[in-house]
């Protein structure tokens, strides 16, 4: 690939920033996604009705302006587009980087990168399965592993943390997707260029840890919950 | 070329080199006609330069297309001109034996670029500059080309910051400055303790920048190894790929060799490891005069040798000497005790002894030479390298306890670090050690008021010229020539001779190109064929230790003479027992270096004459028949006012001597005194 | 001391290479790293065997020619260029690997050289300031705010070794550019060009064949100079930023 030449006819939207920008925030929608889905999540605290009803509402969020469940088709939609540019952009500066090094190193040491920043691209992996299984659970297939009903969102959220097994899966989801936060949110905000001094780039990692413990963490109380029967039916 | 207001008759010379009486080269040389500068400016000194600029020739931009310059080397003279000349127009192709030209040496230089500005507005004036600068160098420059340094400088600045060069400021966001070097003004403009650094890189990014817009064409990774002379007018030269072996040509209207110094021939020196002589060398070999090569600067505070290991020598900032002082035990039986056992009065703080008034503070010779003085008499102190221990003692005791840890810490960290990542010692505890080492070259290629050799077409830039420095360089205007002489006066200077253009069409088969060709095949080949016993390596070792011995701080009549014995028999040897492993036809770094030492074995001869022939003590050449009572140097104007320009004798011959005398009229003669 | 080393050895850019081992004894910790590596091939010369090719030219760390990969570390264990490590930082008995820099774009050119003209065409494609001999005003004429000045110092330090690219599991060479830009961005005489710059660095950074960057930050790890992360962030900034102007 390399070659002593000079590029021609450069342009700012086809370089590596613009691809780690677009990764940058279609990851910032997804943080603001999550931190919603999850506030959404703990109204399971305030029981069978509450929680319902709140699923029915986000159907009928800017009515009349909207259609009935317009608001979540918006939503979908975005976060599809999201998605998409997110794991091509992570797909195309992958390849790259494999193809920037073709001959590894025999021996090769991090010295500061953390554990989290260097799994980005396999938490990632593992987060887009986990996607796929949880639309399979609770959107699309509406699967109940304990063959009860899948009309109630709230009965299916129980029956489904009940079963040992689905916390832990979820559980190991969350924390991938914790890992996967935290070097994200800093490296959003860093690609953004927000990060010039020392001090945003302290607040910035800060920033990053807050994020990852407060979604993955509020994520997690819910299956908890429901395994130890705090949150029954 | 030479107009009616460049000869020498208008000048009025106030002094008259009379004929040298003594003749200790006697039986080493020829002597040969006296030369003069034939293009010497005339005409009160302050509007010499910008009546040549105004005399000299101009090349028309279309024309200017048409016209090549070959440079060699890519540090601050070289970068420089090779931005200046491509952003006039000219097709330049640009040489240097790094990876990238943004290694070149002068990104070492540390402390700062002297400059007429007088924003402190402490007296400092082109004249004080010039002054200085010619005082410096006790009196064996060329007073028109130092004011024209002086002139310039205030200039270089300018350019420099308009390139984005990251000068220290002050809280206003003007620039700052500080003394250096034991002038009485503060002219010195600096970036933190990589000033080199950081005006090399404004000179590479501009060069850089020719580059893209394709009037400089780099070649990396390329060594010149001939110089091609062709109809008496400089018109190429030949130089090897270093990556692939090839040996290529290349042709030009006009060369310019900014290839650096040759302190690697001392082999320990604060060079780099590849700084080498070879481009100038082979100018000489091929006619052009190597002016006063014997001086030599010497730098009194580097870390010394720690063993037989070291390959190079690092340079602290003289700085240190404000708030270190510089001792040696008393007695010789102390010398291996810890040095914080002995006690006050067993010490001998030998400079404050011997100069009361400048104590530590005396300049860079002097300190250089008692520090070997010290250890000539057995009282070296640190670990013995062969039977003999090179250091003294520079000791911040009395500082740490008037400014406190954190008062030093302040002004010398980054120093103190330094020292103690090569030494494993932490001065703050420790006295430092520090000794002399070889940093930088006076001497280099004889040039006109033009920068011109006396080849036609060859130029000269930088270190590798003679011009500025006379016998001594002050501290902070090694940056200031570099960059002198290739932003503002040969991009002045050599379009008076491009002028001559359209040069003879020359192609690779005129017998002068072949020839350079040929003998650089037969060399390479030769050196990659003796296949003896020796490394390349083990020879520039053994020469570098004749040269520190005999040509280094103090040279003596009788050490010359061995010396000049001793290269004769190693250069015998060198060439039937040497040993390159390697093919010719690769990246072969034995072989490189292996070419280099042949050529700093013969210069290192010449330096030897030189020296001997100079029975003076001038600036970093110290002769020790020609001192005062009290063992100072001591000049003779009378007989030694002039520059020696070597021209090579042959391969057996002996060289030629040509005199260009020293005439000053606007500054007068003074002995210096640091008592 | 005495010391095991695993050496990358490799003809040319055509051919393969591989580690060979050497034994080496009598190494004294005074020596720097490099003068371990001249003793070791001095006596390669005397047994026949071709010295090892590695870059060096300053050995003050300063030139930015050196750079191995040591034990997995660019530079080695210490923050410092590899001809300013010394062999105290090891011990007797050691085994040590020594590898050439890796990345698509710094091909190797023997041994334990490699070729890094791609840092120089990144420089050629906007990193400078263009500023004609002659045609600047007087210095002191355009002020620069003195902390502005000072970050453009620090990062202006840079010595164009590589050994961000070397480090990086990316084979980004993204601080580097971020320090140009930080540097020249940060000075009043850097204006006019700025969104050009950037864009005109990056987009050779990506045609070189350079990675793009995941912020993790071995590469601020890796730099003997101790470049921050910041200019990276400076740097995505400043193409952010020509983005929106339409560049």
């Amino acid at each position: 690939m390399a070659s002593p030449t000079l590029v021609k006819g450069v342009r700012s939207t086809r370089s590596t920033i613009a691809l780690k920008l677009t990764m940058a925030l279609s990851g910032l929608a997804f943080i603001g996604f999550v931190l919603g889905h999850m506030y959404g999540n703990l109204k399971a605290f305030s029981g069978h009705d509450a929680f319902n009803e709140y699923a029915h509402h986000l159907r009928e969020l800017g009515e009349p302006l909207l259609p009935y469940g317009g608001f979540l088709w918006v939503m979908r939609v975005g976060l599809i587009v999201a998605l998409v540019v997110h794991v091509v952009a992570a797909v195309a500066l992958w390849r790259r980087a494999a193809k920037a090094r073709p001959v590894s190193y025999v021996a090769k040491k991090n010295q500061a990168s953390s554990l989290s920043s260097r799994t980005m691209r396999w938490g990632g992996i593992t987060i887009l399965l986990f996607l796929v299984w949880h639309l399979v659970n609770f959107t699309i297939g509406k699967v109940n592993p304990q063959g009860g009903e899948t009309n109630d969102p709230y009965n299916l959220l129980v029956d489904t943390f009940d079963l040992w097994w689905m916390t832990a899966i979820y559980l190991v989801a969350m924390v991938a997707l914790a890992m996967h936060l935290h070097h994200g949110t800093w490296s959003a905000l860093q690609t953004l260029g927000l990060t010039n001094t020392a001090q945003s780039r302290a607040r910035a990692k800060a920033v990053g840890w807050i994020v990852a413990v407060v979604v993955a963490g509020g994520f997690s109380l819910v299956p908890l919950f429901v395994l130890f029967g705090v949150i029954t039916k | 070329m030479a107009s009616s207001d460049k000869d020498l008759s208008g000048l009025h010379p106030t002094n008259e080199p009379s004929v040298q009486k003594s003749d200790d080269a006697h039986g080493y040389y020829v002597p040969g006609d006296k030369i003069v500068d034939p293009v010497a400016p005339t005409g009160p000194i302050k509007d010499r330069w910008t009546q040549r600029k105004f005399d000299n020739r101009l090349v028309n931009p279309a024309n200017r297309r048409k016209l090549s310059v070959i440079i060699v080397g890519t540090g601050l003279a070289g970068g420089a001109a090779a931005a200046t000349l491509g952003e006039a127009g000219y097709q330049v192709k640009s040489f240097c034996y790094q990876d990238s030209p943004r290694r070149a040496h002068s990104i070492a230089a540390q402390g700062g670029i002297n400059a007429a500005k007088n924003y402190k507005e402490d007296g400092d004036s082109i004249g004080r500059l010039f002054y200085d600068t010619v005082k410096g160098g006790d009196y064996r420059s060329r007073e028109s080309n130092v004011y024209r340094l002086a002139e310039v400088s205030a200039n270089i600045i300018d350019q420099c910051v308009a390139q984005g060069v990251p000068f220290a400021r002050d809280y206003a966001g003007l620039l700052d400055n500080r003394s250096f070097g034991g002038v009485q003004v503060s002219r010195t403009f600096y970036a933190r303790g990589q000033t080199g650094q950081q005006l090399l890189i404004g000179a590479y990014q501009a060069m850089e920048r020719q580059v893209a817009a394709g009037t400089v064409e780099q070649f990396t990774r390329h060594e010149m190894l001939e110089l091609i002379v062709a109809d008496g007018k400089a018109r190429g030269i030949v130089a090897r790929d270093l990556v692939t072996g090839e040996i290529e040509t290349h042709l030009a209207d006009a060369v310019v060799l900014a290839s650096g110094g040759y302190g690697n021939v001392f082999f320990l020196s604060t060079n780099a490891m590849g700084s080498n002589v070879t481009a100038t060398w082979r100018a000489h070999r091929k006619g052009a005069y190597m002016a006063n090569p014997c001086y030599t600067q010497i730098h009194p505070t580097c870390i010394p040798v720690s063993g037989d290991h070291q390959s190079k020598l690092t340079l602290m900032s003289e700085s240190l000497r404000n708030d270190g002082r510089i001792w040696v035990p008393k007695k010789k039986e102390d010398c291996d005790k810890d040095p914080r056992e002995i006690p006050e009065e067993d010490r001998d703080y030998y400079l404050e002894r011997i100069y009361p008034s400048f104590g530590n503070l005396v300049p860079r010779d002097i300190a250089s030479r008692q520090a070997k003085n010290m250890c000539d008499e057995g009282r070296g102190v640190g670990p013995k390298v062969g039977d003999f221990r090179r250091g003294v003692y520079l000791d911040f005791s009395d500082a740490i306890a008037r400014l406190g840890e954190d008062g030093i810490r302040e002004k010398y960290d980054n120093l103190f670090d330094m020292y103690e990542r090569i030494t494993g010692e932490n001065p703050y505890e420790v006295p430092m050690r520090i000794y002399p080492a070889v940093h930088y070259v006076m001497g280099g290629l004889w040039v006109d008021y033009h920068l011109q050799s006396n080849i036609p077409g060859l130029f000269v830039a930088g270190e590798a010229n003679f011009s500025d420095h006379g016998a001594n360089r002050l501290g902070a205007s090694a940056l200031m020539q570099g960059l002198a002489d290739g932003y503002f006066v040969l991009p002045n200077t050599i379009r008076d001779y491009l002028a001559d253009a359209p040069f003879d069409k020359l192609d690779e088969s005129h017998p002068a190109v072949a020839e350079a060709r040929a003998d650089v095949e037969g060399r390479v080949q030769k050196l990659v064929s003796i296949n003896g016993t020796r490394s390349a390596d083990s020879y520039h070792k053994e020469l570098g230790n004749i040269m520190w011995e005999y040509c280094g701080m103090e040279r003596t009549e009788e050490g010359l003479r061995k010396a000049i014995d001793m290269i004769r028999e190693l250069k015998a040897d060198f060439w039937s027992n040497l040993k390159v492993l390697g093919t010719a036809d690769s990246l072969n770094q034995s072989l490189e270096k292996a070419g280099r030492v042949a050529d700093f074995i013969e210069l290192g001869e010449l330096m030897c004459i030189d020296a001997l022939n100079r029975r003076e003590s001038c600036g970093g050449h110290f002769r020790a028949e020609s001192q005062t009572e009290d063992g100072e140097a001591l000049r003779h104007d009378d007989e030694f006012a002039y520059v020696a320009a070597w021209e090579w004798g042959g391969e057996n011959g002996q060289p030629v001597l040509h005199k260009e005398d020293l005439i000053y009229t606007a500054i007068e003669m003074k002995q210096r005194s640091y008592k | 001391m005495r010391l095991t080393l695993n050496i990358w050895r490799q003809a040319n850019a055509d051919v393969q290479g591989a580690m060979h081992r050497y034994e080496l004894d009598g190494v004294s910790e005074d020596m720097s790293f490099l003068e371990m590596l001249d003793v070791l091939n001095e006596q390669l010369n005397a047994k026949g065997e071709e010295p090892i090719a590695f870059d060096s030219d300053c050995r003050e760390g300063i030139c930015g020619m050196c750079g191995l990969m040591i034990n997995g570390m660019a530079h080695g264990p210490e923050v410092t260029t590899t001809c300013q490590l010394h062999m105290r930082s090891f011990n007797d008995g050691d085994e040590i690997t020594i590898e050439p820099w890796r990345a698509e774009a710094f091909p190797v050119v023997k041994d334990l050289c490699v070729d890094r003209g791609a840092l120089d065409r990144m420089i050629q494609s906007g990193g400078y300031i263009s500023a004609n001999t002659g045609s600047a005003p007087e210095a002191n004429s355009v002020p620069a705010a003195r902390d502005k000045a000072m970050r453009a110092f620090n990062v202006a330090t840079c010595i164009g070794c590589g050994a961000c690219v070397a480090a990086c599991p990316n084979g980004s060479a993204s601080l580097f550019v971020g320090a140009k830009i930080t540097h020249l961005g940060e000075l009043p005489q850097g204006q006019p060009e700025r969104d050009s710059r950037v864009v005109g660095m990056v987009a050779q950074h990506d045609h070189e064949g350079f990675g793009g960057c995941t912020n993790i930050g071995e590469c601020t790890a890796a730099c003997p100079k101790e470049i921050p992360m910041d200019v990276i962030s400076q740097l995505n900034k400043d193409l952010r930023t020509a983005l929106k102007n339409g560049h």
